[in-house]
């Protein structure tokens, strides 16, 4: 087979980070090419490099592209040979149509003038492909996430795609869409697209890739066939030692009741009539850590957010106890101080602020910790900052990095330390460990884990089953607003989690 | 290239804002200096500069924090206006009290503030729209209030806020030959003392930050360029303060905004409630989310915004003795300017006191220049407009090249 892209001894650095060390990457035309590597290791930004979005002279080393020395210069270049990435991040425009989206950049029209007839014709076929059958005018935040990743692929087919990269595009999908996705790209290889995928999902990886380069630290360790490669493999090269163990042991025992939920209702904070929430009780016992399982829009980030100080819905009715006694939650700031932390699934836009630095963000929901009569000290700040950052084990230079620096993953583990410094007794984390390496979510579980052991209650919600099922107490299954079982660890499976959702 | 030259590479590219800022007010004193002959820094220029500027800074002040918040107030000019109008019918034709005009004229502009942070802050109604609203009122008011009028002279107790200066406290013993050796009328001792004592604290709390900062293993700033910028800071504090001597001492406008810089600083960057309006405006949701009352502290940045445009407006009409309708037309436009110029962002977040009082300062030494070349107003405009499109284009140039 011919070889499509060779990117050779590419080199980037930032200001005080060398993000890419001499990295090395070779893909076969017609192949799906994974990508694996701790977060951080340099995997996003090496395909920014390729695509351009860091130009030719802003890193050292070569890329050659189909047999010819490429130099792109941004985004377009890189597109009119072929070239098609889709952001870790989602890059399509809620307020727009499908069809519109489709062509933003690359218009259906004549003069400067829209044609809709051949826009929408276009958009139809584009949609078949990826198998969606929305309508073309449909407003893009009106379809779920899993679809909206589907469009994104139907925009890059709009460009003749020849190399199609995929940074962690299933991160923020169900487990039925993901598999979708993936065949979706298994029929665009039989059509003869290469695919460049990025993903923290080795199970995945393994499903749909025919090789695995992994890179660490800036540095290409290996280059293996996937044929016969087991994910321990993959793992055993990312984290440069054995992990036997997914998950880290725990002496589980629940101890007195900490925080009781009861008759939960919540309405819909635009459609009025819309009751989101439906009458749901749940309850966390010290050292227990509590799972929500269910599908995507099922409710569970509504519900963990209408709890903690009302930030979501409204007409919120119900009572919440904690050591037994009834606690106001109506504000954020009644529910940090009453012992509540909420760890957001969406960081970007409400866990973080991208443009200060990892100590700001670390102390936002506690300055009372670090100032005396309303004045910041701001060693303080520095120290707590720089407990965390070797707690977690952030990867960066120094806690005066800005957030929006750091790699997916670091500021995952941001978010979870400004919440930890908060001292919280009930800590509720809305999928804790997306877009999280595997040696990565090992501390992260590591550190649930201690918080557990220190008498605490974690409340966990998580699309991914495997890691509700090894470190979960108890199971709670949600489905359209409401509880429809639970289920304690010892009798938990994903086919009985499933059944609950479905028979429901 | 060794690593100790990459090291200040790094450290300048990184802080290109910080000093660019102050060498472009410093070039623009010196050309202004040159091409007027030396009157820009006459001592009366000079006292006069900081009079022209008083109240825009004042109000730039106010307009930082509402900018950071992530909002804009374009109502600043018209309240200005008319608070300064109000202290006149008040004054000079009810004949009441200075003592109780102004503690009254400032609660007022307090309450202007909330009446449109209120809509702002809990209704959602974009501050552009509020605070335009804002301005047209307050206009019409300040007409209506004077009956297309101007009204004064004010009485000699008012007019001190603005034209009055610090008397010395040292004996005429001790500065008269002082005034003899440096060839001027009189010599204002404490005015010299004060630039001096000044001089010293901003030294030792720079140096005291850098200790501090070598300690928890932070690079700070490289010692070259600690030492330079204090030395220029100082030096021009000095030699400020020593020509404002050699003229008729401090004036109480410059006390009053030296004290309230120091303040606004000290809040913005150091306190607990300074922090939360950079998070607020750098990501309102998840302010929220961290325990922020992000509505309440909208609502106060209008309320302390209003509070500073009714002392702008009470130094200004203090300062020109008498209050017209039109008084503060469009003067909402150089607050903004001062602040953007400052280095403040947009979409908010971001921006410094020190940034916005430099910007001011561009833009006043400017207009005085300008006028005392002889420039047409046509021609300050326009010039006006194309620095204040340089300083953003600079900002947003720099920021691209360390992406
Ligand atoms: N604009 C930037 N400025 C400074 N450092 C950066 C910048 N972009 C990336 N980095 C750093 O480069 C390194 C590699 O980041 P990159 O985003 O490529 O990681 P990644 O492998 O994609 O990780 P993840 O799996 O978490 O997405 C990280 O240490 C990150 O902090
Ligand atoms: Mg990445």
């Amino acid at each position: 087979m011919s070889i499509l892209l060779e990117m050779r001894e590419i080199t980037k650095e930032f200001p005080g980070v060398k993000a890419l060390d001499r990295v090395n990457l070779r893909v076969a035309e017609g192949e799906i090419h994974a990508i694996c590597g701790e977060n951080g290791a340099g995997k996003s930004t090496l395909m920014k490099v390729l695509s351009g979005v860091y130009p030719a002279g802003s890193y050292d080393g070569e890329i050659h592209y189909d047999g010819q020395l490429a130099e792109f210069r941004n985004l377009r270049d890189s597109e009119n040979r072929g070239i098609v990435i889709i952001h870790q991040e989602l890059a399509l425009v809620p307020e727009l149509s499908i069809a519109e989206n489709l062509f933003i950049g690359n218009e259906r029209a004549q003069r400067g003038v829209m044609n809709w007839h051949e826009t929408f014709q276009q958009t139809e076929q584009l949609l078949k492909k990826v198998g969606l059958k929305d309508s073309p005018g449909t407003q893009v935040d009106k379809i779920g996430v899993g679809k909206q990743q589907l469009v994104e692929i139907a925009k890059a087919l709009a460009k003749d795609v020849r190399l199609l990269i995929l940074d962690e595009p299933t991160a923020a999908l169900q487990e039925n869409d993901s598999r979708k996705l993936l065949d979706l790209m298994l029929e665009l290889k039989a059509q003869g697209v290469t695919c460049i995928i990025i993903s923290h999902k080795l199970n995945e990886v393994r499903y749909v890739a025919d090789t695995v380069t992994v890179i660490r630290d800036g540095m290409t360790v290996s280059t293996l066939d996937a044929k016969g490669l087991s994910e321990d493999d993959i793992v055993r090269d990312m984290v440069g030692r054995d992990m036997s163990n997914r998950y880290p042991e725990r002496d589980r025992r629940a101890g007195d009741m900490l925080l009781e939920v009861e008759g939960w209702n919540v309405w819909h904070p635009e459609h009025a009539e819309r009751q989101v929430i439906d009458d749901i009780s749940f309850n966390v016992r010290a050292g227990e850590v509590v799972g929500i399982a269910g599908l995507m829009g099922s409710g569970r980030t509504e519900l963990a957010m209408s709890i903690f100080g009302r930030s979501w819905g409204r007409n919120i009715s119900g009572t919440a106890r904690l050591k037994g006694t009834t606690v106001d939650l109506s504000t954020v700031d009644r529910a940090i101080k009453a012992g509540l932390a909420y760890v957001t699934e969406d960081r970007k836009s409400l866990g973080l602020i991208l443009d200060e630095t990892i100590r700001f963000n670390t102390t936002l929901a506690n300055l009372e910790e670090v100032s005396t009569k309303g004045v910041l000290d701001q060693n303080d700040e520095t120290r707590a900052a720089e407990h965390y950052r070797q707690a977690l084990r952030t990867r960066t230079p120094s806690v005066f990095q800005k957030v929006g620096n750091l790699s997916g993953g670091n500021q995952q583990k941001v978010v979870l330390g400004k919440w930890l410094f908060t001292g919280p007794e009930v800590l509720i984390l809305d999928e804790p460990t997306r877009g999280i390496d595997v040696g990565a979510k090992y501390e992260i579980y590591a550190i649930i884990n201690e918080l557990s052991a220190q008498g605490k209650g974690v409340v966990m919600i998580s699309s991914e089953m495997p890691e509700l099922l090894g470190m979960c107490d108890r199971i709670y299954v949600m489905n359209e607003g409401a509880f429809v079982g639970e289920l304690p660890a010892a009798e938990a499976s994903q086919e009985r989690i499933m059944s609950l959702i479905v028979t429901e | 290239m060794t690593s100790n030259s990459n090291g200040l590479k790094a450290y300048l590219s990184a802080h290109m804002k910080d000093y660019g800022l102050l060498f472009a007010l410093i070039a623009i004193m010196a050309f202004f200096q040159i091409v007027t002959d030396g009157t820009l820094m006459r001592p009366v220029n000079i006292t006069n500069l900081f009079l022209q500027n008083s109240y825009i800074i004042v109000m730039a002040l106010g307009m930082l924090i509402v900018i950071v918040a992530g909002h804009i107030d374009l109502s600043v000019g018209s309240v200005m206006g008319f608070v300064g109008a109000l202290a006149a019918v008040m004054i000079v034709q009810y004949h009441i009290p200075v003592w109780v005009t102004i503690p009254l004229c400032i609660v007022l502009g307090g309450l202007i503030g909330a009446a449109q942070g209120y809509w702002v802050a809990f209704w959602k109604i974009p501050s552009f729209i509020a605070t335009l609203a804002g301005m047209l009122v307050f206009r019409g008011a300040s007409l209506w209030l004077l009956e297309g009028q101007s009204v004064g002279p004010f009485p000699q107790s008012f007019q001190i806020l603005s034209t009055g200066f610090v008397g010395d406290i040292f004996p005429t013993a001790l500065t008269a030959p002082i005034a003899e050796m440096v060839g001027s009328r009189n010599f204002n001792l404490l005015c010299l003392a004060v630039g001096a004592i000044a001089s010293g604290v901003i030294i030792s709390i720079g140096l005291r930050q850098q200790a501090r900062g070598r300690a928890y293993g932070i690079e700070g700033e490289p010692t070259a360029f600690f030492w330079g910028r204090n030395i220029i800071v100082v030096g021009a504090l000095m030699f400020l303060t020593f020509k404002l001597a050699t003229f008729r001492g401090l004036p109480n406008v410059l006390v009053t905004m030296g004290l309230l810089i120091v303040l606004y600083a000290f809040v913005t960057e150091k306190t607990v409630i300074g922090r939360r309006i950079y998070a607020l405006g750098g990501n309102e949701k998840a302010a929220r989310l961290s325990g922020i009352k992000t509505e309440r502290l909208t609502f106060l940045a209008f309320v302390n915004m209003g509070v500073l445009a009714a002392l702008g407006g009470l130094i200004f009409a203090a300062r020109l003795n008498t209050a017209t309708p039109k008084a503060g037309f469009g003067l909402e436009l150089d607050v903004i300017a001062a602040v953007f110029i400052g280095g403040a962002s947009m979409s908010g977040g971001s921006g410094k006191i020190v940034g916005a009082v430099v910007g001011a300062f561009i833009m006043g030494v400017m207009n005085n220049g300008m006028s005392i070349v002889g420039i047409g107003i046509d021609y300050q405009q326009m010039i006006k407009g194309l620095v204040l499109l340089a300083a953003v284009i600079f900002d947003v140039y720099n920021k691209q090249k360390q992406a």
